[in-house]
């Protein structure tokens, strides 16, 4: 991790409490763009639709064996088409980190994005790093 | 004749099983063929071998081997109508409605009839024969007001007979002419053997005993014998030998034996060149063949020569095994042996009597009779068949094994050794399948349908098939990913004897790697729930677990879940019925009864399902387990309490069985039912464990499933106690949990047990591996440390962190669209959320 880039802002997205251990949870990019692509809409308990755009959904890994220990990618999976990565199950394939999408179990190279299955599918990964206890995104 | 159509019109009477194996074969050989097939019972072909089945519970549809397979394959069929005329001269036959059929060719497969011996009287109501289903019914109608019931014959079909009476529930008696119980299969002291066995089930057995007259007497009958003797009875069932159905052959001028049969040259044709003779029916060299594996041998001769084929059929080996009243009898080649050398083996406390003969020179089996234990069927059957030389001992052929051993390998036998006779697949197919590529068991079976008969083959079909991929310097890589050499078996049982109670210990020590991955991850996971039962979101045990055990909950395809309470039995109070409503309002979620009897509501927000769990548990409900590989629902049956044909409390049942394994996390989902009477309406011959009520207690099925390779479950216990079903269960459960392969259900492994239904029942009902205790123990354990995951769960704020949906908002995520569809929502389609976007914009 190299705090010293300078064009990089860093954005504070959470804190190490709120990680998980060998698993992963999600966190709102709120100045981001909607990454997958799909046009807006939610629904309220109350039954309208709402459309106010929502920013990135990132996915992030805790491996706190490992070196790097933080990972993050995008939560939308391309092929199940849903926001699910961050509950997928994290482990290597011939020694390449992944996680297994818990839709149709998929794996995605958390350091490249690529699809080992299909390599016509990439999402999208983001640079993190730690800061005292805060998870920081480089944008 | 002249046609107009070229294509060969072949004409079959009778559909029974041969008939039935005849016109499957040759709409296979020659699919342009019209074939027409006409039968005199009221169904198509169905599986006679197991007729005696119904009795136990199966269902008459269930022994069907048509099926709707005729209009498939474009055969012809009339059943209900005998035919009673072959007009040999115009090429046609004649039924009793008065149709008639041209043909090219005729092939008669009419079976064969219960003899009934000329006995005064032999025709009273209440006497019967056994060999269709309309028989079957008529006995079991007969049945049910009766008390007694008086089997006479004792060969083969009569004991058989009298295992059908006895599960009816009848006093029941065998009446035998002869010094000896099947006196055609059995040595004397092997025939002796058998009858103490049988005796002993309760079954009275009356040998050298001729029945002069049957008599009315009182409400029933009465059987008067020749040394003065009598027999009071309900009813009488006559087993006394089959005669070759040839009637309608004679009468076409057809040559008949002198004792029946219509005789038949080695191509199956009788003397007239346009009609072949099949099955039961037919007499090859003076002999009738009173078994259906000879019979599919002669009908695929017939289709072979009918489709221009030169197949010959030269006789057939007589040997069975079988099991009579649960014992088990193998008789192979010559049984009785006078002239030759014998060897026998005799254990009077389990009565297991074995005796081998050996020709006159000592090197070869002539034959041989087992009785009380079958494990030596298999080997000495090879070595008769191929006529190999008996080892320097002969006798350790028939002793019993220590470590169940054979003595023969694989790589003794010739490549022409039927390995499965049912099927006719011999060793040179199985290395011909291996040589093209099969590496799995399962495929050869179903490629070449070896082992899918009776089953009896398993063992050597195993055996070959490990022996032929060893030849060839194959190993069967059976590492259940890249993080382990070890099968999930091995796994366990490591884990359980080093103690090993986390996943990156067992990594340490036994895998490669730092990581593991989802394949491993999850199957560690369940053999430490298995073991230590502890909490599956517990600590280490988090990153672990699979897509629905992640959050307790079944993900759907828009990333949302489905919530299951669970519902013991199906049994549900009003108020419980409200509250799931109530939740299911409230949080807006889609309601679906499950096929379980249970309630799935669907499209829960993840961080919405704590509160929608602490809904359900202050309104009483616990955990479903439907995102579990573990028990989901005992489905059962009113049973006693309600319907007027139950004779147990099916629903009590299902209670106590749900409750005891609810928490049970096993290799893959588990599903139970239980029936309060052999109707059956609770499917539970369709579930891993199948609990079907008897007037005695429980009859217990294993191995069957739904879904996409449905299978039925095996019939392993009968009339058995709430306390001993309880115990094979748990000891069946137990076993399968230590023993399958990840994500194998019941059904392949018990396919994939060696020995199969057999071995299961040895392990689990006699104990022959020894670990009943152990079982029995490690399942009160799980069972004594049950907790509901969720009421957990929903108490502990760790736990609970993991069901935000983002660590740093409390916004839902957007991306989820719901529409509405029959006063419900439902996921949007990708149109539907363009479309929405579309108009929300506007
Ligand atoms: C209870 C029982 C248990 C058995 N157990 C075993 C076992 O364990 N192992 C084993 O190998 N064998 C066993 N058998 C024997 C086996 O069932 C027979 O060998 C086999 O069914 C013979 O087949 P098939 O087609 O020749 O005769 P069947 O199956 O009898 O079929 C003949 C059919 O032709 C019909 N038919 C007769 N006349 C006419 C006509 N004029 N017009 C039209 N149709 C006609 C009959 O109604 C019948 O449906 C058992 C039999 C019974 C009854
Ligand atoms: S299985 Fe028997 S007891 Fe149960 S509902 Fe059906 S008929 Fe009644
Ligand atoms: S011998 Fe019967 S299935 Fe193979």
């Amino acid at each position: 991790m190299n705090l010293a880039a300078t064009t990089a802002k860093a954005v504070p997205l959470c804190q190490l409490s709120d990680l998980i251990p060998g698993s992963g949870v999600a966190a709102l990019y709120q100045g981001g763009q909607n990454q997958s692509g799909q046009n807006q809409g939610g629904h309220n308990k109350d039954g309208k639709q709402k459309s106010a755009p929502q920013g990135e959904q990132i996915a992030l890994f805790y491996l706190p064996d490992n070196n790097p220990s933080l990972y993050a990618v995008s939560n939308y999976d391309p092929i199940g088409r849903a926001n699910v990565l961050s509950r997928g199950i994290v482990g290597t394939i011939n020694t390449r980190l992944v996680v297994a999408s818990p839709l149709y179990k998929q794996h995605f190279d958390l350091l490249s994005g690529v699809c080992l299955e299909d390599s016509r599918y990439t999402i999208k990964v983001y640079r993190v790093h730690l800061d005292q206890q805060t998870v920081v995104l480089e944008v | 004749m002249h046609r107009s159509s070229d294509n060969q019109k072949v004409v079959v009477v009778g559909n029974g099983m041969v008939g039935h194996h005849f016109v499957t074969t040759l709409a296979d050989l020659q699919p342009d063929c019209e074939i027409t097939v006409i039968g005199a019972e009221p169904t198509p072909a169905y599986d006679r071998v197991h007729l005696s089945e119904v009795f136990a519970g199966r269902s008459p549809e269930d022994l069907s081997l048509a099926g709707d397979g005729y209009d498939k394959l474009g055969v012809l069929a009339h059943h209900g109508d005998p035919v009673v005329e072959i007009d040999v001269d115009n090429q046609a036959v004649k039924t009793r409605a008065g149709q008639t059929y041209p043909y090219d060719k005729l092939v008669i497969a009419t079976g064969s009839t219960p003899f009934v011996p000329p006995i005064p009287g032999n025709d009273h109501p209440g006497c019967f024969v056994y060999r269709t289903l309309e028989d079957l019914d008529a006995i079991r109608r007969a049945s049910r007001d009766a008390t007694t019931g008086v089997v006479i014959g004792g060969g083969l079909l009569g004991l058989e007979c009298a295992n059908a009476l006895k599960n009816l529930g009848l006093e029941t008696h065998v009446v035998e002419f002869a010094p000896g119980l099947m006196g055609v299969q059995l040595d004397p002291d092997g025939s002796q053997t058998l009858r103490r066995h049988i005796e002993e089930l309760g079954v009275r057995v009356h040998t050298s005993t001729a029945t002069e007259q049957i008599q009315g007497h009182h409400q029933g009958l009465r059987l008067n014998f020749a040394d003065g003797n009598h027999l009071d009875t309900d009813i009488i069932v006559f087993s006394a030998g089959i005669r070759p159905n040839d009637q309608l052959a004679q009468a076409a001028g057809l040559e008949v034996g002198e004792r029946g049969g219509i005789v038949i040259n080695s191509a199956c044709r009788t003397g007239n060149p346009h009609i072949y003779a099949v099955g039961e029916c037919a007499l090859f060299q003076q002999r009738i063949f009173g078994l259906v594996a000879p019979g599919y041998r002669m009908a695929e001769v017939a289709a072979d020569q009918l489709a221009g084929g030169t197949s010959e059929f030269s006789g057939a080996d007589m040997s069975t095994k079988l099991k009579l009243l649960g014992v088990e009898v193998g008789s192979i080649g010559d049984a009785h042996g006078t002239a030759s050398l014998a060897y026998t083996y005799a254990d009077p406390v389990q009565k297991i009597y074995a005796r081998m003969n050996l020709t006159e020179d000592g090197q070869k089996v002539a034959g041989a009779v087992l009785v009380g234990n079958c494990d030596a069927y298999d080997q000495l059957l090879q070595y008769f068949v191929n006529e190999i030389s008996v080892p320097e001992c002969p006798e350790q052929l028939i002793l019993p094994t220590v470590n169940g051993d054979s003595v023969l390998s694989a790589d003794a036998l010739p490549d022409s050794a039927a390995i499965c006779s049912c099927h006719n697949v011999t060793k040179g197919a199985i290395s011909q399948h291996i040589a093209e590529g099969c590496r799995d068991l399962g495929e050869l079976k179903s490629a070449t349908k070896a082992s899918t008969g009776c089953g009896g083959c398993a063992a050597l079909l195993k055996n070959v098939f490990d022996r032929q991929l060893e030849s060839l310097g194959i190993e069967i890589d059976t590492s259940i990913c890249e993080h382990f050499a070890h099968t999930r078996q091995e796994l366990f049982h490591i884990c359980q004897v080093e103690g090993i109670t986390d996943f990156a210990t067992l990594l340490g020590k036994h895998g490669r790697g730092s990581h593991g991955c989802d394949i491993c991850k999850p199957a560690v996971a369940s053999i430490l729930a298995s073991l230590y039962n502890s909490h599956i979101l517990e600590g280490q045990n988090v990153g672990l677990q699979d897509t629905n055990d992640h959050l307790l909950a079944n993900m759907q395809k828009n990333g949302t879940y489905s919530v299951v309470p669970r519902i013991p039995g199906g049994e549900i109070t009003p108020d419980k019925l409200i509250a799931i409503g109530q939740v299911a309002k409230q949080y807006d979620l889609y309601t679906k009864i499950t096929g379980g009897q249970r309630i799935d509501l669907f499209g829960a927000h993840m961080q919405d399902l704590p509160l929608i769990w602490r809904d359900l548990i202050d309104a009483g409900f616990e955990t479903g387990h439907a995102y579990g590989k573990s028990l989901r629902t005992v489905k059962s049956c009113v049973g006693s309490t309600w319907c007027r044909y139950g004779v147990q409390d099916s629903v009590g049942m299902a209670l106590l069985l749900e409750n005891r394994y609810k928490g049970l996390r096993s290799p893959h989902k588990l599903k139970f039912a239980v029936s309060g009477c052999t109707r059956e309406c609770a499917e539970a011959q369709s579930k891993d464990v199948g609990v079907i009520a008897t007037d005695k207690g429980w009859n217990l099925f294993v191995g069957g499933n739904g879904g996409m390779r449905p299978r039925h479950a095996e019939l392993f216990a009968t009339d058995i106690d709430d306390a001993t079903l309880v115990a094979y269960i748990d000891r069946i459960l137990m076993f399968y949990v230590r023993t399958a392969d990840r994500l194998q259900r019941t059904s392949v492994w018990m396919e994939s047990l060696e020995g199969g239904l057999s071995y299961l029942q040895q392990v689990i009902i006699d104990d022959c591996l020894g670990i009943n205790a152990e079982l029995e123990a490690q399942m009160a354990h799980i069972v004594g440390t049950y907790q509901c995951e969720w009421k957990t769960t929903i108490q502990d704020p760790e736990k609970l962190k993991r069901f935000r949906q983002f660590v740093n908002s409390d916004a839902a995520d957007t991306q989820v669209v719901f529409v509405r569809e029959r006063a419900q929502k439902r996921p949007a389609t990708e149109e539907e959320i363009s479309l929405l976007a579309v108009e929300a914009q506007s």
